[in-house]
């Protein structure tokens, strides 16, 4: 990313305003985000000269004129009944961007489990947040993490103490209702050693067709032996755009499995980045993402072995029809002295149109001389010798068509931790790939 | 042969194919009645594995001349699917994975589609899944079967089980198993070949594409063809294939040569 003199004329826009973000009583969220509001005047939106948005061209976010929420769209709780997740008791609802306190339930937390916004816990739990808010998602060289860093309000915290279990998934729902809006949602999870949870994220907007930015930032971090099972469904407008990163690292012998759904947008992206910290640390990081007419979706993932041991399995799926254009790029990372890391990376993607376009790149940097890293990737149509199997069985090609391009996207749906989105999902694959037979 | 009288359910005369422009069967002829178990046997890339392909559809294969009929129709006026409605059934030497497509979700569709084309009733989950468990028990086969993926993380064996199940469930007239025996041990082996004898009944009938003489002690053949450079070049009884595994294919072939003045 390039450094200029004067801020870049639309950092400029998406940072009018962010004096208003209320100034803490800790000095140092105010230093951590006085020196994110610094970097996001010096940095710009990136362009495709950049390595690491080669594929994606941004430029349409910098041609609308965001503003942050004012005032809050009346969401009647009917509104939502349908985005509900019904295994889901404790739910955080944002609006806008803003926390939505009567659409939100943590009641009958387990002990040992928080679950709340993340204006209440920068008021009443600062010391737990200072080791890891800002700490984790790099804003020095990103300009869109640089801007929810200045603007760092609110969110989500999750927390989970020492082996406790939270029962059930967290759901957190962003949805957005107004046009041209700009959303900055931060959200923290930490589990202490041995702790447990599941987490759904879920991007969403009340009107299929606005044009607003959700400019989403999340950081995890996975003690000792702990846990967490991490979805995040983007099923934004389809005239929004929607940048995600999600900075997570994990300590000796932590899991994480993150399944990423990517539906919505004009033009999203999402960045996970997982480093293993600690010895014989596991991660599991797939992702799907289904798009058509004009969408563009960018997933960049890093995983990092920086200790031995480490385990990493990704298998990254896109089924992209019309004109759209998906982009995978995977990394992995293995460091010196990370001996025995065992890590497995799979693209594959298929292409419903002529017009449909991927870019995959697998993108392996390996400083350990014994490890085990695979990857591969597959672009192109459905497999013909699936097809005749089908066919030799007596199913019209029509039908084996539909019946393989849904598998296709089934096999990332099904490994979602809560029954409930599976169906879900299961049901918008089908909707969205089948042909008339 | 378990009906004499059997009416003829394939025809083929004179048939010749290609894949990518080699070609591969240079010139077929080959007469199945119904009560029939015919074992086509050959060395490596004598062009079995192609036939059975062709007969089932596959779309890699382009066929340039000669004639097969199934039931008396024309077998090359109907895609792959409407040949398996028709009653034709390939059991696949290396069945296919499918991950992502339930194993019972995908053999109640390939049922009901067969059953509607045939006049027959459907079956909703619940029934079918009573009808194949007992199809299952038939072929002992593991109830875990039910609860995966279509052959996916299938061991070689459990693949062939399940082509066996496909074709219990489909009921076909007539069912080409390709080299079905290949990855077996004798276990796996007997069972495959005791669940396809329960299948065959007077009114269908078996071909049996092998390498090896093995699988034709557990299910008797009534005829023994021998396959070389994409022609059936001898056809004997279930002694042809004993002899073929004491001496090997070489002299068949010496002797093909002989009666067709075929310079070697």
């Amino acid at each position: 990313m390039t450094v200029s003199q004067a801020p870049h004329p639309s950092v400029a826009a998406l940072l009018q305003g962010s004096g208003r973000v209320p100034q803490a009583p800790h000095a140092w969220l105010n230093a951590r985000r006085g020196a994110a509001l610094e970097r996001a005047n010096a940095l710009s939106v990136p362009t495709t000269r950049d390595e690491e948005w080669r594929f994606t061209d941004v430029s349409p976010l910098t041609r609308v004129a965001f503003h942050t929420a004012q005032g809050a769209t009346r969401v009647a709780p009917a509104d939502l009944a349908s985005l509900r997740i019904p295994e889901a008791t404790i739910h955080l609802t944002f609006i806008d961007g803003v926390f939505a306190r009567e659409l939100s339930s943590a009641h009958g937390l387990a002990e040992g489990v928080i679950v709340t916004d993340l204006a209440s816990a920068l008021d009443a739990r600062s010391a737990e947040l200072e080791p890891h808010l800002a700490k984790l998602a790099h804003y020095e060289r990103d300009v869109f993490v640089a801007l929810n860093t200045a603007w760092l309000h609110d969110g989500a915290y999750i927390r989970v103490a020492g082996d406790r279990v939270c029962d059930g998934p967290v759901h957190l729902l962003f949805v957005s209702t107004q046009k041209e809006t700009v959303s900055h949602p931060r959200t923290l999870i930490v589990l202490e050693p041995g702790a447990q949870a599941t987490v759904v994220e879920e991007y969403v907007a009340l009107d299929a067709a606005d044009t607003y930015f959700s400019n989403a930032v999340t950081e995890v971090v996975v003690h000792e032996n702990a846990c967490l099972r991490h979805a995040k469904l983007q099923r934004e407008a389809r005239g929004a755009f929607h940048i995600g990163q999600c900075a997570v690292a994990l300590a000796k012998d932590a899991r994480y499995e993150s399944d990423t759904v990517t539906l919505g947008a004009r033009i999203s992206r999402n960045d996970i980045r997982v480093v293993q910290q600690g010895e014989g640390a596991e991660c599991r990081i797939d992702g799907l993402t289904l798009i058509g007419g004009r969408q563009l979706a960018d997933t960049h993932t890093a995983i990092e072995h920086a200790q031995p041991n480490g385990r990493s399995r990704q298998l990254n799926k896109c089924i992209v029809a019309d004109a759209a254009h998906a982009v995978f790029n995977g990394k992995i990372l293995v460091r010196p002295g990370a001996q025995l890391t065992d890590s497995a990376q799979q693209s594959r993607n298929l292409l419903l149109s002529a017009k449909a376009h991927v870019d995959t790149k697998p993108q392996l940097e390996i400083f350990a001389d014994d490890v085990k890293c695979a990857h591969g990737a597959t672009v192109g149509q459905l497999d013909p010798e699936q097809l005749f199997y089908l066919r030799s069985r007596g199913l019209a090609e029509a039908r084996a068509r539909n019946l393989l391009t849904y598998a296709f996207g089934a096999e990332v749906i099904d490994r979602l931790p809560v029954a409930s989105l599976v169906e879900r999902l299961e049901r918008v694959v089908l909707e969205q790939t089948q042909t008339p037979e | 042969m378990l009906n004499p009288n059997g009416k003829i359910l394939l025809e083929v005369r004179g048939l010749t194919a290609t894949v990518a422009g080699y070609e591969i069967l240079k010139g077929i002829d080959l007469t199945v009645h119904a009560g029939e178990v015919h074992a086509i046997m050959g060395p490596n890339g004598s062009g079995k594995s192609t036939f059975a392909k062709v007969l089932a559809g596959h779309p890699a294969y382009t066929v340039v001349s000669g004639e097969v009929r199934f039931e008396g129709k024309n077998l090359f006026d109907m895609s792959a699917e409407e040949r398996a409605r028709a009653g034709l059934f390939l059991g696949f030497q290396y069945p296919i994975e499918i991950p992502g497509v339930s194993n019972p979700g995908f053999m109640r569709l390939a049922y009901n589609t067969v059953q509607a084309a045939r006049g027959g009733e459907e079956l909703d989950p619940l029934e079918f899944d009573e009808f194949v468990r007992e199809k299952m028990k038939l072929l002992e086969i593991d109830p875990s079967f039910l609860e995966r993926s279509v052959n996916e993380g299938f061991s070689g064996g459990e693949k062939k089980r399940n082509e066996i199940l496909q074709m219990a469930i489909l009921e076909p007239k007539l069912s080409i198993l390709d080299e079905t025996d290949s990855g077996l041990d004798i276990d796996a082996l007997r069972v495959v070949a005791a669940g396809v004898n329960r299948l065959l009944t007077p009114e269908n009938a078996c071909v049996l594409v092998t390498h090896y003489q093995r699988l034709l002690n557990y299910i008797v053949p009534d005829y023994v063809h021998v396959m070389e450079g994409g022609r059936i070049i001898k056809t004997g009884d279930r002694a042809l294939a004993l002899e073929l595994e004491n001496r090997g294919y070489d002299w068949v072939v010496d002797e093909y040569r002989a009666r067709n003045r075929v310079v070697a």
